[in-house]
């Protein structure tokens, strides 16, 4: 299966700095699941009473301004944001959350790095656009709903006839999303030069293999 | 050429790289605890692989534990049954794959990041993740140091690699003697101020300047620490004296061994005419104590300053700065003075640290805390801290003081084990992040240093430590 157009609607997030506690709330991290997050998505933002792990979308107080309680926003697969999204905990379950609420992308000018690596594991593709370019897709999509499309190949977003941007990414990156790669496989590949490494290294700072606790 | 201390540590253990910029990167350490390891171990099972090297990983419960377990307390006794479900989890997956685990009940239990380098599991030189992002803490003892997801602990347990992009360098040096009352967590804040919270985005930081040199272990540790609250998943300093006499009292090394390492490890400094991409250099004399007033790190403010207002901030701000003020509940206060705290908190990987409850003591001998403050809590590290601190008599000063004295874990920093705050309580707090919801539902935190946070005990309020 490969994904390689990523089509939808864009909810907006005027704001800078949203920490991956907002995308997801520490008490949802006590799951040991990797699905199941997506009624959690900015629960602090989406739902005016405070929730737990066993409770769903439907058992909670909403609130009614916030953009992903409103239509046809329910369906956003394309979230555009401002400056360091995703900053601070390292949380993979920030990713997961998006995901499973059924975001295929995040539209930011930066992002916080660990997040920014997370997104590539999930299938979510991050895209960085200058700050001229975010400013101009918040007067766009802000004042009534629309639609994306994103072609992952051509590394390209476009709007009907409004306007066409390219993004950057690494391919390698790219190539894992568009062809659902796991990142073990592709390392387990190279076993022998790790092997190898590692047997130089154990020679030359034994201390490192010496430790016992 | 010249390399900085980042770029040695790279290409010291740099596997293979691709054409594409992407490098396979060995990892020494790798530090696991029950949140974000969970997934990761599933993901071993469904693939049917088994970790890669076994004794470079090490495990401990920290993140949902309760602090107040005392005597006979073990995972039985964890009344959060979902939090205790993944305690169990790490305890049978630390069992099924022979890793090595202090558990809940040993005494040497404690925040992973507190626990690894007082017992000689982080070394000079390393690599080292965990799935926590203040893994750069362990940056301090000229380690390459960072933060991972869950893929990415699995991808480690599985193949002793990281897959990752290099960071550019950045240079912040320190310059100077800090004023009394004045430390490690203030000068942090005050960087994070200046650059912003996404200021060291995709750089290591190295932090040197005369400050870094007399500065101890513990306040290097408090700085690396948030590296990554100032965008930097990677902070570190290089070795020098002060490393090297801190791990000969932490490891286990013989004397042979470590003399041995000495040698390579004091060349863990970047060369002095290596260039960084940025750089920065901060008089750390001119700066006052530090207090946070909103719902991001880099919103600090000097203690005695006025809170910003609209006039003070671009318009792009502007929103971001209400939104903060009003949920922090800042509308009629000019400035942090003004301020009725409700509880304390000193503890987090940041300070908890035996150095951070001895500056918190200094200030609240033979006082109580105040009347208005409705709990003050104070968090050891681990096992090793509430034991030394306890040996100095500091645990007594607390209680008699009127703090509650709890047993090693994260708690309050991010309000994943019983202690929370309620909805509109504010917290003088000495850990990293005061994210909205972050220590509680609706609650308010401001972060600052531990003698800070112990005179707003004893206060009630924000005051002078210099008086």
């Amino acid at each position: 299966m490969t994904n390689s157009i990523i089509t939808g609607i864009v909810a907006t997030f005027d704001r800078d700095n949203i920490d991956t506690d907002q995308i997801i709330p520490t008490e949802y991290l006590k799951s040991i699941k990797k699905f199941g997050f997506g009624d959690f998505l900015f629960d602090g933002w989406r739902y005016l009473d405070e929730g737990k792990l066993d409770m769903t979308s439907d058992d909670r107080s909403k609130n009614n301004d916030f953009i992903l309680n409103k239509e046809p926003y329910t369906n956003s697969t394309i979230l555009l944001t401002r400056d360091n999204f995703g900053c601070g905990s390292s949380r993979e379950h920030a990713v997961w959350a998006l995901r499973d609420f059924g975001f295929k992308s995040v539209i930011a000018s930066s992002f916080g790095d660990i997040f920014y690596n997370n997104c590539f594991k999930n299938s979510v593709l991050p895209i960085v656009l200058t700050k001229e370019e975010i400013n101009h897709l918040f007067k766009i999509c802000s004042t009534s709903p629309t639609s994306l499309e994103i072609v992952l190949v051509n590394k390209n977003i476009k709007c009907d006839d409004e306007f066409s941007y390219f993004f950057d990414v690494k391919e390698s990156l790219l190539d894992r999303i568009i062809n659902n790669l796991d990142d073990v496989d592709i390392t387990l590949k190279h076993k022998s030069h790790i092997q190898a490494f590692e047997q130089k290294r154990r020679s030359q700072r034994p201390w490192l293999f010496d430790y016992s606790n | 050429m010249s390399f900085t201390l980042y770029d040695k540590l790279w290409n010291e253990h740099l596997v293979e790289t691709d054409d594409t910029s992407e490098s396979l990167i060995y990892i020494d350490r790798h530090y696991l605890h029950e949140v974000t390891s969970p997934q990761a171990f599933e993901g071993l099972r469904h693939k049917k692989i088994k970790p890669w090297r076994l004794d470079a990983n090490v495990a401990t419960p920290d993140h949902n534990v309760p602090t107040d377990r005392g005597n006979g307390f073990d995972v039985s006794s964890i009344q959060d049954d979902v939090a205790k479900i993944q305690v169990v989890e790490l305890d049978k997956n630390c069992q099924s794959f022979g890793i090595h685990q202090f558990d809940i009940t040993s005494n040497k239990q404690g925040i992973v990041h507190v626990m690894g380098p007082e017992l000689g599991y982080t070394l000079p030189g390393m690599t080292i993740v965990c799935g926590d992002s203040h893994t750069s803490t362990h940056g301090a003892f000229g380690c390459l140091a960072m933060g991972i997801g869950t893929s990415e602990v699995e991808h480690v347990l599985a193949t002793q690699c990281l897959k990752i992009t290099k960071l550019k360098n950045m240079q912040v040096n320190f310059n100077g003697m800090p004023q009394k009352g004045v430390g490690s967590k203030d000068i942090v804040l005050h960087l994070i101020k200046l650059i912003g919270t996404a200021g060291g985005t995709g750089h290591a930081i190295e932090f040197s300047g005369s400050y870094i040199s007399s500065a101890s272990m513990e306040s290097r540790m408090t700085i690396c620490n948030m590296a990554i609250e100032a965008g930097a998943k990677v902070g570190l300093t290089g070795v020098d004296s002060t490393t090297l006499d801190y791990v000969k009292n932490h490891s286990n090394l013989s004397d042979e061994m470590f003399n041995k390492a000495s040698e390579y490890w004091q060349t863990l400094k970047s060369d002095s005419d290596a260039t960084f991409d940025k750089s920065i250099s901060i008089d750390v004399s001119k700066i006052k104590p530090q207090v946070t007033w909103g719902t991001s790190p880099e919103m600090t403010i000097d203690f005695d300053a006025e809170i910003p207002n609209q006039e003070d901030v671009d318009e792009a701000s502007y929103e971001n700065l209400l939104l903060a003020k009003t949920y922090m509940g800042l509308d009629e206060s000019k400035t942090l003075q003004d301020l009725s705290f409700d509880r304390i908190f000193i503890g987090s990987c940041t300070n908890s640290r035996i150095e951070d409850l001895r500056d918190a003591a200094s200030v609240i001998q033979g006082k109580k805390v105040s009347r208005d403050i409705t709990e003050a809590i104070v968090v050891p590290g681990s096992g090793m801290v509430k034991a030394q601190a306890e040996e100095e008599g500091l645990d007594k000063i607390f209680i008699d003081a009127g703090f509650l004295w709890r047993d090693p874990g994260c708690s309050m920093c991010l309000g994943m084990n019983p202690d929370q705050l309620k909805p509109y309580e504010r917290c003088a707090s000495t850990s990293n992040r005061n994210f909205e919801g972050r220590q509680g539902h609706l609650g308010r935190a401001h972060l600052m240093s531990p003698m800070m946070a112990a005179l707003t005990a004893i206060n009630g309020k924000i005051t002078d430590p210099s008086l």
